[in-house]
């Protein structure tokens, strides 16, 4: 077995990560993806282009802000620490924090392309059916967007798995706390230590395609038609 | 007023402006009828409180569905409404029967007067309960939204086009469903068509829009024999008569339709005598003569006044209207023999109906 216990540590820490993550991005995503699929607002394209930067944006770039933002001298830093929190760079909350930001388009997307697509008329239906607008939200809108909500949920969860120039940034390589799959495989490259490298990135490999497939599986009975 | 239907409001929209003051009785069928672009649907969501019109009034029955000048505004969903769209807008990811209850289980049990059953049974949709909406034919789907908006016990049910996006042979399907409603259930309905047809067979009441204003208003009879202006209607311009059966001629397979002044004899459809039918006359099937021509095909000849002439779409074209009894009719005749004839109201005249449809 080419793997060895702090292997499996990066492994658990990582699948913890992206379920944090994902859990964090799908209750924060889901009004978020609401908004901006319903509002006529002029914040919208701003905001959509906010929610749109962690696509093109270099990792290295984005990690370095948000280490300097949640740092001492960063707003967030300082909130945390006056918190009783300390500071949250070089630990699982940064990361997690770090990491929802990374993969928000990833999430929000899927999920307001799927609300675009339920439109206004089912949502009308509903209100003549005296359903209040929550009420049409939860029993309409989220079932008739369920092939959304996959999609956001898997390409989140893998995307986090994925991360590495943030993480680098905030996170650092520590056991346990921020040492990740993707930070793993560089450090063992680094030692060319081929055959562990080999077994954590062919897992990843096998991890990505699986997700792909399924992901073909579960979105094709859940096409609108 | 607690027996009306008012709507006031002045809606700005890309091509038209809606500008309404109406009040109409809440029984029976009120069909808002028009071109499209002409504002009757937009009307429509507005009672349903789906548009919010600014300084708008909707009062239904004494209650003030909308004020803005007192601030009142009841949401959708606080509206004792059923509401039928032209897209059945049936929820995708719930079977028939899901759809069904959707609405009844958000009514409380003491407001729920049309039990499930009795719905399910009037739109004969018993045998689809288990299907899959996906799975269903228009008609089927049309016929699900009905019931489903059925459900809810509405006190106003509104009807946005509901057979506009079907076949003739769906809307023959649907088109029967609708008359047992208007018959065997008192609440109001709202029905908004482009449809002369739907409107003739459906309606008791009329209100024409055009380019957002209404142009007329009343009775549906009254309504379409108006000639100022008259019914923008081309081909379909002609009256309805509410009429009962008063005779058979089973040699003949014929029975006689009277109306208050006069009797038509038509098609035997079977109907029993002493009921009620609902026959149309289209204008360009009647024709006026000055003398009784007994040696003619056409069985229906009644004597009249004519009691007013307007300019029909065509300029070849005048419309006529003649008293026959106490009910009018119109009849399409060219100006040309208008003018030979010497048409002026006041003058009596033998009306000729080449034919009659019988359309309840």
């Amino acid at each position: 077995m080419p793997l060895d216990p702090a292997d499996w540590q990066a492994l658990w820490l990582t699948a913890k990560l992206a379920t944090v993550t994902t859990l964090v991005l799908l209750v924060l995503g889901t009004p978020l993806a609401w908004w901006l699929a319903r509002t006529r607002s002029a914040w919208k394209g701003p905001i959509s282009a906010l929610v749109a930067m962690p696509l093109i944006l270099p990792p290295t770039v984005l990690g370095f802000y948000l280490l300097l933002f949640m740092g001492p001298e960063g707003w967030l830093g300082r909130f945390t620490h006056a918190l009783g929190w300390g500071y949250l760079p070089f630990t699982f909350g940064g990361l997690v924090v770090a990491s929802v930001i990374y993969s928000l388009p990833f999430v929000v997307q899927p999920i307001q392309n799927a609300f675009e697509v339920v439109g206004s008329v089912p949502l009308e239906a509903a209100a003549t059916l005296r359903a209040s607008p929550l009420d049409a939200f939860l029993t309409v809108a989220i079932p008739q967007a369920r092939s959304g909500f996959i999609t956001a949920a898997v390409l989140g969860f893998a995307h986090t798995v994925g991360e590495f120039g943030v993480v680098l940034m905030i996170g650092g390589n520590i056991p346990n706390a921020t040492q990740v799959v993707s930070v793993q495989i560089y450090a063992h490259v680094e030692a060319l230590e081929y055959t562990q490298a080999h077994g954590l990135a062919g897992g990843l490999v096998c991890f990505s395609f699986a997700i792909l497939l399924i992901m073909n599986r579960v979105r094709r009975p859940g096409q609108r038609g | 007023m607690n027996d009306t239907i008012r709507v006031v409001c002045r809606l700005a929209r890309r091509d038209f402006t809606l500008e309404v003051d109406l009040t109409w009785p809440d029984q029976g069928v009120t069909a808002l009828f028009g071109p499209s672009g002409s504002g009757k649907s937009t009307l429509l969501r507005i009672l349903a409180g789906l548009e919010r019109p600014p300084a708008g009034r909707v009062a239904v029955r004494g209650n003030i569905w909308q004020d803005d000048a007192q601030g009142i505004f009841w949401p959708t969903h606080r509206r004792p409404i059923g509401l039928v769209f032209q897209d059945p807008a049936l929820f995708s990811h719930l079977n028939v029967q899901d759809n069904l209850i959707y609405g009844l289980k958000r009514v409380p049990e003491a407001s729920r007067r049309v039990p499930l059953d009795r719905a399910i049974e009037l739109l004969g949709i018993g045998g689809l309960l288990e299907r899959r909406v996906t799975n269903l034919s228009g008609g089927e789907r049309q016929r699900v939204a009905i019931a489903r908006a059925l459900a809810v016990s509405p006190e106003l049910l509104l009807l946005d086009e509901p057979l506009a996006a079907l076949d003739v042979a769906r809307k023959q399907e649907i088109l029967p469903f609708l008359e047992r409603l208007h018959r065997e259930l008192t609440m109001p309905v709202v029905y908004v068509s482009h449809a002369p047809d739907e409107v003739a067979r459906l309606a008791d009441h009329l209100v024409v829009l055009e380019a957002g204003r209404v142009v007329a208003e009343g009775p549906l009879g009254a309504t379409l024999a108006r000639l100022d202006p008259p019914v923008r209607l081309g081909e379909e311009s002609g009256v309805v008569l509410e009429t009962v059966i008063g005779a058979r001629d089973e040699a003949w397979q014929l029975c006689r339709a009277d109306f208050p002044g006069g009797t038509l004899w038509i098609r035997d459809h079977g109907l029993a005598l002493g009921q009620r039918a609902r026959v149309r006359v289209l204008a360009r099937d009647v024709s006026l003569a000055l003398e009784h021509h007994p040696h003619t095909s056409i069985q229906n000849i009644l004597p009249g006044v004519v009691n007013a002439l307007a300019e029909d779409q065509h300029p070849a074209n005048t419309l006529a209207r003649v008293l026959v009894g106490e009910t009018p009719l119109v009849a399409r005749i060219t100006r040309r023999s208008a003018a030979h004839l010497e048409l002026t109201p006041g003058k009596p005249v033998w009306v000729q109906v080449k034919s009659v449809a019988l359309i309840e």
